[in-house]
């Protein structure tokens, strides 16, 4: 069996759910028909949630799957087949499937020799802890406690926990062969308040690529009361705007803005069949001045970091736009290929049940030097946004909305009244350009981004910064 | 329960599924209730870009989900695979995660309400026999198709055939045993049409349970007439207006409603409907029913996911609230029986109550699209929508979504608009729905597409 290659790295006996004899004999049969290169991904996934909803835990679920997906590359053409039959024999029978679409080509044997395992360093960072049941519930019955506390108009509390182990395996006709072990852990209160006009709800999330110390960093009460609060000011808003306005983004969530406008329109996939109004314009001016975009997959435990990617490429740093010039996309192995280059470790997939796209994963905004404080003060008229709820992009036409979840107005250069949640709507190449200001404070947020069916965890981030102007679709007129 | 006839009727896999539920099931100890869904299908997948094949894939996939009750207590687990050797394991862990959930006296499984299924065809059987170079050539084809439709088309940039066979059996310590099947294939593409600096999308699909009766060039022509209509769109003008949605996007208006109508929502005050039945909550031509014993609707179905009969429930009738749709606890809950409502995401999600097959009593004769837009006379005719995942909320009723589409002239489709925002409640919508389409269409998803028309809605652009 493989064994660590370099000191406490993530690979272990157990992340080698497959022996490396066995994986050579899959990836020559995946290639018999001939094909320039074949993959195994093998995922173990193990889950478990808990739910306390209207003063009761109603629900605790565990899961576990696992299963491998076997890709082979011939031309421009991939053939994929997936399997929860881990036995040589399943394997095979899969690597026959997904060999299928490279007909006629090469034939004969083709041997595939692995090297040694290659596994990335957890650096100094400590194994991930587990919390029992009895841990998680306790959580709960806290975080449901700290909301009701917030104020007689919280109507109902729901708060969820959930963690999961993903531990993966990767090896290429290439004779690469590595793993990764991802513990995530995440932890959400949501709440309703009613009032005379109605109720609103106000939600918070604390999730990061942990174990159960993510609960030595983050108070579940705090995220109780902050999901209260919301819920509790919006009983008393007023609708939000129509029309065009200055928009200040607080530090945080407002990374959605990035992660829409220009993000997926950086995905290599996307650039390469034409279908991004980022084609073709590396080393243009495509933002304010202000703009330097980074995606980085190894940052800290932010909720969009990993090891390696799921092609086995380990996560990096990558610098997208800079000083408001565009200097990179985001590359996964076949489109990286195809352009003659290597991946930038952005191949990522749902699961072993998906083929690898283009993803970004911890996307920020480096922060500037104005001071958040004075940006408002500075804005005469305008709507605060000090929580982005999600967001939505159509790549090949820029046009992109993102909703808010807490804002309020800014009347003579202070936050005043609470707004309606209301969504925002843009043109990236032309949003970009009206950033005037970017502040100190910079913050990340956990999200859920869904590409082509497929969900796969990230990071956003970015400190508080002002559009010169942006449609708010609100119903006041 | 009618469950003798289904089972002759679903035959083969099914029998084995329920021989595996029922032995599970047979695990459970004195003084507890169990439930066993086991779930078990294949896929294949073909995309084709620029005359190739981009990627094919095929996939056999299998789970099971146990519900444990003791005490009135709930606990869950699944596992994705069938194996033999995760089948104790998987009821142990939900019977260990039972004893952790609180006492509930109206957590229970179902139990058979008398009440007989409808029988409804959900299997092709002729699809197992289509051929991998037949699916091939079926996306390669709409794709060389598209590509040659209009020359203002500048990129295909998918074009896919898909199909799925699923079956399913359900067997509890509770008297539930029903198992079904069922089919389904599609073709779809999407295309960008102008050049680089004022590029247009368009999709288009089509769907049956196989592959006969999938008809690509309607696909093809709803994909490229979507994208070219739009060439030259502008941000459109502030304002009230009347918008007119279509099919698709009506689809989506009426799975929106449908949460704030599940019995667990209203239950726990987390709908607007919550306390309102027997009140006006719409327009006095508003009649919603969700029905999947209706054969046609994508989602019909013959036993909801507690095995139990599904069946026609009336949701607002003349605009007045009438129900909301429950499962077994959410009933037990409000103190009415389950509507037969459940539903569940596959054997790693637990059942609550939804729609499966929502629709509105069509509104007059000749209210196609064309009639609606001539009903209308002036107007934004919105053919796409974004961030309703950010934008709605079923809780409070706000409404805030992108959109896009075309200004309605004299009844007519006038010039394209982009980068616009159409803002509401869902409450004052539904009073505002004033012209329901007679056009039903069956589109994919939980609700039926017709044309709808609300008025005074507020839209935000230029």
């Amino acid at each position: 069996m493989p064994t660590a290659a370099n000191g406490p790295g993530q690979w272990s006996e157990e992340t080698a759910v497959i022996e490396s004899p066995v994986l050579e004999r899959v990836l020559s049969e995946a290639l018999r028909n001939g094909g320039d290169f074949a993959e195994v991904f093998a995922e173990d996934r193990t889950t478990s949630s808990a739910l306390l909803d209207d003063t009761r835990v109603e629900e605790l679920s565990s899961g576990r799957e696992r299963g491998a997906g076997i890709r082979v590359v011939s031309g421009e053409t991939t053939g994929f087949a997936h399997t929860a039959d881990l036995s040589e024999q399943g394997l095979l029978r899969a690597a026959e499937a997904a060999s299928a679409v490279a007909r006629g080509g090469g034939g004969g044997t083709r041997t595939v020799a692995l090297g040694a395992p290659v596994a990335p360093g957890r650096g100094d960072r400590p194994a991930p802890t587990t919390g029992s049941k009895a841990d998680a519930l306790e959580l709960l019955g806290r975080a449901d406690e700290a909301a009701r506390a917030a104020g007689g108009g919280i109507s109902q509390v729901q708060a969820g926990f959930g963690t999961s182990t993903r531990r993966v395996l990767i090896a290429n006709s290439d004779g690469l062969l590595t793993g990764d072990e991802q513990a995530r852990t995440r932890f959400s209160v949501s709440c309703v308040a009613l009032g005379d006009t109605g109720m609103q709800t106000g939600y918070e999330t604390a999730a990061r690529t942990l174990g159960f110390e993510l609960f030595d960093e983050v108070s579940v009460e705090e995220l109780a009361r902050t999901a209260a609060a919301q819920a509790l000011a919006k009983l008393s808003a007023r609708p939000a705007p129509s029309g065009e306005l200055p928009v200040v983004l607080a530090g945080g969530s407002g990374g959605i803005l990035f992660h829409e406008a220009c993000g997926h329109g950086l995905e290599a996939d996307h650039v390469v069949k034409d279908a991004s109004v980022y084609a073709g314009k590396v080393g243009q001016l495509v933002a304010s001045p202000l703009v330097t975009l980074v995606d980085d997959g190894t940052v800290g435990s932010e909720w969009g970091t990993f090891g390696v990617d799921d092609e086995g490429r380990p996560a990096q740093r990558n610098v997208l736009i800079q000083d408001g010039v565009l200097t990179d996309y985001l590359w996964d192995y076949l489109r990286a290929r195809k352009e003659g280059r290597v991946s930038s470790g952005n191949g990522r997939r749902q699961s072993y049940r998906d083929l690898p796209m283009v993803r970004m994963t911890n996307t920020f905004l480096l922060p500037g030097d104005a001071d958040a404080e004075e940006i408002v003060a500075q804005t005469p008229r305008g709507v605060y946004v000090a929580k982005l709820g999600g967001g939505q992009v159509n790549t090949a036409t820029g046009d992109f909305v993102f909703g808010t979840s807490m804002a309020y107005l800014i009347e003579d250069g202070v936050i005043t009244e609470p707004l309606r949640d209301a969504n925002l709507i843009g043109n990236g190449p032309e949003v970009l350009k009206r950033i005037d200001a970017v502040a100190t404070d910079f913050s990340m947020t956990p999200g859920t981004c869904g590409k082509d069916g497929q969900s796969v965890p990230v990071g956003c981030g970015q400190a508080t910064m002002r559009l010169t102007g942006v449609t708010i679709g609100g119903t006041a007129e | 329960m009618s469950t003798v006839e289904q089972e002759a009727r679903a035959g083969g896999g099914t029998d084995e599924l329920l021989a595996l539920a029922e032995r599970v099931a047979g695990w459970a100890r004195t003084g507890e209730a169990v439930e066993v869904y086991v779930a078990r299908g294949t896929e294949t997948e073909v995309r084709a870009y620029e005359g190739e094949v981009e990627s094919l894939t095929s996939a056999t996939s299998a789970g099971i989900g146990i519900r444990v009750v003791t005490d009135h207590r709930l606990g869950f687990a699944w596992a994705g695979s069938l194996d033999e050797s995760v089948l104790e394991g998987t009821l142990a862990e939900a019977r260990d995660n039972a004893a952790f959930a609180t006492a509930d006296e109206h957590v229970r499984l179902a139990e058979p309400d008398g009440v007989p299924a409808v029988e409804v065809d959900l299997w092709d059987d002729r699809l197992a026999d289509v051929p991998t170079a037949r699916k091939i050539e079926l996306a390669l084809d709409l794709e060389a198709r598209t590509r040659a439709a209009d020359p203002r088309i500048r990129t295909v940039d998918s074009a896919d055939y898909g199909d799925v066979s699923s079956e399913a059996a359900l067997v509890s310590t509770t008297g539930i045993r029903s198992a079904s099947r069922r089919t389904s294939g599609y073709l779809s593409v999407s295309v960008i049409a102008g050049d680089d600096d004022a590029s247009q999308t368009g999709s288009g699909f089509t769907v049956g349970r196989g592959v006969d009766g999938l008809d690509p060039d309607k696909a093809m022509a709803d994909a490229v007439g979507r994208a070219v209509r739009m060439l030259g769109a502008v941000k459109g003008p502030s304002g009230r207006s009347t918008v007119v949605f279509d099919r698709r996007m009506a689809t989506a208006l009426l799975s929106i409603v449908s949460s704030a109508l599940s019995g667990e929502a209203v239950a726990k005050g987390r709908s607007f409907f919550a306390g309102r039945i027997g009140e006006q909550v719409g327009h006095a031509g508003l009649t919603l029913v969700d029905d999947p014993t209706d054969p046609r609707a994508y989602g019909a179905a013959a036993y909801d996911a507690e095995g139990l009969a599904c069946r026609r429930n009336a949701l607002i009738e003349g605009g007045v609230l009438r129900g909301f749709l429950y499962d077994t606890v959410s009933g037990s809950r409000a103190g009415v029986a389950s509507t037969g409502s459940a539903v569940r995401g596959g054997y790693a999600g637990t059942p609550g109550p939804g729609c499966r097959a929502l629709t509105l009593a069509p509104g007059p004769e000749g209210w196609d699209q064309d009639g609606v837009l001539a009903a209308v006379g002036e107007g934004l005719f919105v053919q796409s929508l974004t961030g309703l995942h950010s934008g709605v909320n079923p809780i409070s009723g706000d409404f805030s979504v992108g959109a896009e589409g075309l200004m309605i002239r004299d009844g007519r489709l006038a010039e394209p608009v982009r980068e616009i925002t159409v803002a509401s409640t869902l409450q004052r919508m539904l009073l505002a729905l004033d012209v329901v389409g007679a056009d039903v269409e069956w589109l994919p998803g939980i609700a039926a597409g017709q044309t709808l028309a609300v008025g005074d809605m507020q839209v935000s652009g230029a």
